[in-house]
């Protein structure tokens, strides 16, 4: 004989205004299987949680239901009373009677009546529940991180200091992502590279990071725990263990009119044989099979080669594909800046000296192309500089979203161009974004150091005697106006990159409606993803400043630390189970499933679940025709009586 | 048909304004007349008195360009609201006057200037066109009004049967029984007029076996390809045929011009329906013609002021006209003709080349006469 506790939750007036509590009692009382039923202001407070711990010890209660919030909100929290009570925690069924009534309705009787179906369907349901153990798993302890700019390498570093193996992944040759690109940081004003630098060289020597560049993640397969990855390896045509760095090769290159920088945003050129900038790391040469005479046309006279003293250059080397198994993941690939080639109107790519955020950077920059002097592309010094804010954000016809950074990343720019060239600095901007600690502050600084700030978007720029004219609106004034100048620098927006959808499936993850990836819950779950094991950090998430990236990427490399110093992990038991009587081979459920958690057992003919990587969607268990797919929790017996109640 | 303006707010989308003044910034009537698309459209959210704010001059002095809505971060509907507003006043009948009879011309005789519908094809009369009724043909040259009737611009549309006639297409034009496309006169306001003139031409068209339809003017091109709502008949500009026929070899284009030309992007050519490339392939395989690009040119083009029932509106503006400063800007850069794909953009450079003063050092033309030039 089965015992049923009922519980029904006033949740202050959240339910009890709408729906008759008491009714509900006595209704329920009346159910088969029905011991005790109450009601009671809180159950999930600890009187309201010691009232049903009393009831099962004296009660001898089998089984419970709880009819209150969404099961989001607290099945967990029952589930661990009943552990403690003594009964399986899978005996539990929660009637939501809050989101899917109470909060809906506004008609106490006809409120109560559906209150009444859906606390009968859990009670049919909870009659049929099965006693179910969790699954533990042992974990890897060791962790891939994907991405070298300053979120990867935060988040490596941080896990390698607690003493865990860290295998850091980056696409480039070198390491160091934008934030290496940068000159001066807002609002401080410290150079980017000063406080960058020490961690870059550190990745170098800390034991626990194994860093590979120039190298991509392909494949990902099994779970959180025992995640293995092949990451293919690229040529560089250079032997890292030889390379002193020295740049001879550099030199003797034949490429002397070289190709645009990738480093240096296009803003000077480089050979086919480079080392991207003087603080690279690694500080090694390597080989641009696109641009290199040899790899692309199959001739050249190999000066390099023989300029190269340690004799390191390879041009035998070839791809090679490494194969690692790690326990969990962090994803911090980052982002692509917004592309204003796509914004005709402002004339990028038509007329000089009209640059994006970044190539400013790397104008500003002392390692930069003109050692950090604001040149116009004739030499000279510019007389008036337009900053322009939102370029490619907060637009519907380029991205929706705010990049956040740009307004800052512009007044700090803004700064740099007046100490180094005494312009007429101009910024147009439809708001000021500064939403950092010392932000506004340093909003207020650049205004008091003369930068005029027009109230308005740009709406586009065209040449008129020789200098670049921007058109907007003073919408403060109501003025149109068009301003001469002689340089322009798009704030251009942050977008996710080009490869992320690619990246999105090869570790399973998704992507918002603005292209990022997506994070497991807007605020209280922001690093982790719907899958176990896998964290994001970065950019790669959606746009940030430094400070955040670093913030978010440490809380990623919590995330993984509080993962792996478990040693084990508990899964869910609601997983499927294919019956082999059944199974008649027909692979129906192994082309649903889209966790690729069933294999087919040739030997036997039949299907079978891999528990370990099964999520529990019930994909298989809908579309099996001989009913031999079967989903605990979820089982045809157990679904259809809380159906059978509803519609009855 | 009542207006509401208190729908405008929902049909134009004036709540999700950000009043960052993109509109403003980069209208071409900025600087000539009061007209601020920003606090217009703010004006229009908030106000308790519409009509008041609909008797201003200046909204007359929108020219429909579209540069405000195509630019618009938000997608507010600008140009739209500018029509909405019109349309409400024409209800009224509390339009200009010179629009009302731009208006009641094409109700009557099938183009605003009021001229004989009987003499709309009288341009053709000698050069041997085949006219649906009499004769058929699968493609239709919509000639259009201005084309019909304004002896400038009728030499584009004898150019151009010219052309076809020298590289074999088969086509044939409407003759009497073409009226108005109905561009303008949906952007003066008259939008029961513009469905009506929809309806009767679509009807017109499917009952000829018209399976293909040639513009001369970028202007009826919109109508046709975006606002008429069930002709569902496959439409081109003249310039994309022309740059079709050269690129096929089916044009020889043997005599050289000896002139260096720049060319103008009509609004509603390029801003609004993206054809840039094709009028430039045209102009750049021309013997003897040195192209030259303006500053402003494909989406940064300055509109000419002649769309949006300028060519029927008096006054609303002041100042130098966009007209001149675009004569002055080709002239600067030491074109000898500014080329252009557009009836109104043609006439009104013709006027501005005549009041700048500028007639001896530069030419106006429209691409389908310079390519009969080199026919020879």
């Amino acid at each position: 004989m089965k015992q049923i506790g009922v519980y029904i939750c006033h949740c202050g007036t959240n339910i009890a205004a709408t729906v008759d509590c008491e009714e509900l009692v006595r209704f329920s009382s009346t159910l088969p299987g029905v011991k005790i039923a109450r009601d009671y202001r809180y159950l999930c407070s600890d009187p309201g949680q010691d009232l049903i711990t009393k009831d099962i010890r004296n009660l001898s209660l089998d089984r419970v239901v709880i009819a209150a919030c969404s099961p989001r909100m607290h099945e967990a929290t029952f589930r661990n009373l009943l552990s403690d009570a003594g009964i399986n925690p899978y005996l539990l069924n929660i009637a939501n009677i809050r989101e899917q009534c109470s909060w809906v309705h506004q008609d106490r009787q006809k409120a109560t009546e559906k209150a009444r179906h859906i606390l009968r369907a859990a009670v049919a349901r909870v009659l049929g529940h099965e006693a179910l153990k969790t699954r533990k798993f042992g974990i890897q302890p060791s962790t891939m991180v994907v991405g070298a700019g300053i979120a990867g390498i935060q988040a490596a570093l941080n896990i390698a200091s607690g003493g865990m193996k860290v295998t850091l992944i980056e696409k480039a040759p070198f390491i160091g992502g934008h934030m290496a690109q940068l000159d001066k940081t807002f609002p401080t004003l410290d150079c980017s590279s000063c406080i960058f630098t020490p961690k870059t060289v550190e990745v170098t020597r800390s034991r626990q990071i194994e860093l590979l560049v120039s190298s991509e993640v392909t494949e990902v397969t099994g779970f959180v725990g025992n995640f293995k990855a092949k990451i293919r390896k690229n040529p560089t045509y250079v032997d890292f263990a030889r390379c002193t760095g020295c740049g001879d090769c550099v030199e003797a290159c034949v490429l002397k009119k070289g190709v645009p920088s990738e480093f240096e945003e296009g803003m000077s050129r480089r050979r086919a044989i480079y080392i991207p900038f003087p603080q690279a790391v690694p500080l090694k040469a390597v080989i641009d099979r696109e641009s290199c005479l040899l790899l692309s046309k199959g001739k050249c006279k190999k000066t390099c080669v023989e300029a190269c003293k340690a004799g390191a250059i390879d041009f035998d080397q070839k791809e090679e594909v490494i194969e690692k198994e790690v326990g969990s993941i962090i994803i911090a690939t980052g982002y692509d800046p917004f592309d204003p080639h796509l914004l005709p109107q402002y004339g990028y790519g038509v007329y000089d000296n009209i640059i994006t955020g970044l190539q400013f950077e790397r104008l500003s920059s002392p390692s930069g192309p003109n050692r950090g002097e604001i040149l116009l592309k004739d030499g000279t010094v510019p007389r008036a500089i337009a900053f322009l804010h939102c370029i490619g954000s907060r637009d519907e016809n380029a991205n929706l979203h705010c990049s956040r950074i740009c307004c800052m990343a512009s007044m700090k720019q803004a700064h740099l161009a007046k100490e180094k060239t005494g312009a007429e600095i101009y910024e147009f901007y439809i708001d000021i974004n500064a939403f950092g600690k010392g932000y506004q502050e340093f909003y207020k600084r650049v205004r008091e150091e003369g930068i005029f700030f027009i109230r308005g978007k740009g709406s586009e720029i065209f040449k008129r005697g020789g200098r670049l004219v921007v058109a907007a609106e003073d919408t403060l004034l109501g003025t149109p106006l068009e301003i001469p100048v002689d340089m322009v620098v798009l704030g251009t927006g942050l977008t996710a990159r080009r490869d992320a959808d690619k990246v999105a499936q090869t570790f399973g993850i998704s992507r918002s409606a603005d292209g990022f990836f997506m994070e497991a819950h807007p605020k209280l779950r922001p690093v982790a993803t719907q899958v176990d094991g896998v964290f994001l950090a970065g950019c790669c998430q959606s746009p940030k400043d430094i400070p955040d990236t670093v913030a978010q990427a440490s809380a990623a490399a919590a995330e993984v630390m509080s993962l792996l110093a478990k040693g084990e992990i508990e899964v869910e038991p609601t997983v499927a189970t294919i019956d082999p009587e059944l199974c008649a081979g027909c692979k129906l459920c192994i082309e649903i499933c889209p966790h690729s958690a069933i294999e087919f057992l040739e030997a036997k003919g039949i299907s079978s679940v891999n528990e370990a990587l099964c999520k529990g969607c019930g994909a298989c268990t809908a579309i099996c025709p001989n009913k031999a797919a079967r989903q605990n929790h979820f089982t045809h017996t157990q679904v259809l009586a809380e159906v059978e109640e509803l519609v009855g | 048909m009542k207006i509401d303006p208190k729908t405008f707010v929902h049909d134009y989308q004036l709540n999700i304004c950000i009043q960052c003044g993109t509109c403003t910034g980069g209208c071409p009537v900025k600087f000539r007349s009061p007209l601020n698309m920003r606090r217009l459209v703010r004006e229009t959210y908030l106000t308790d008195n519409f009509s008041s704010l609909s008797k201003r001059a200046e909204l007359w002095a929108c020219t429909t360009c579209s540069t405000c809505s195509l630019r618009c971060p938000s997608g507010v509907k600008n140009v739209e609201l500018i029509m909405g507003i019109r349309n409400f006043l024409a209800n009224k009948g509390e339009i200009p006057s010179t629009i009302r009879d731009a208006l009641e011309n094409t109700l009557l005789q099938g183009n605003p200037w009021g001229r004989f519908r009987d003499r709309r094809a009288d341009w053709a009369k000698d050069l041997g066109v085949k006219i649906f009724g009499e004769e058929t043909s699968e493609t239709l040259l919509y000639v259009g009004c201005a084309p019909s009737y304004d002896p400038r611009v009728q030499s584009v549309s004898t150019a151009l049967v010219r052309i076809f006639q020298k590289a074999g297409v088969d086509f044939a034009i409407l003759g009497k029984k073409e009226s108005c496309c109905g561009n303008e006169i949906r952007r003066m306001g008259e939008q029961a007029l513009f469905k009506k003139l929809a309806k009767d031409n679509t009807a017109l068209f499917k009952k000829s076996g018209v399976k293909r339809i040639i513009t001369l003017s970028p202007h009826c091109f919109n109508a046709f390809k975006n606002e008429y709502p069930d002709l569902n008949i496959p439409v081109q500009h003249y310039t994309q045929v022309l740059a079709d026929l050269i690129g096929g070899g089916k044009l020889h284009l043997s005599k050289g011009l000896g002139i260096s030309a720049t060319y103008h992007d009509p609004c509603f050519l390029g801003k609004q329906n993206k054809v840039f490339d094709e009028p430039r392939k045209i102009l750049a395989s021309l013997p003897g013609c040195d192209f030259i690009e303006m500053e402003r040119s494909r989406e940064r083009s300055l509109c000419c002021e002649g769309g949006g029932g300028r060519m029927w509106a008096e006054g609303g503006t002041e100042g130098k006209r966009n007209g001149e400063i675009r004569i002055r800007e080709a002239v600067a850069l030491g074109a000898k003709t500014l080329a252009t794909a557009c009836p109104f953009c043609l006439l009104t450079f013709e006027d501005s080349v005549k009041t700048s003063g500028l007639a001896e050092q530069i030419v106006i033309k429209d691409i389908a006469e310079l390519v009969v030039e080199t026919m020879g």
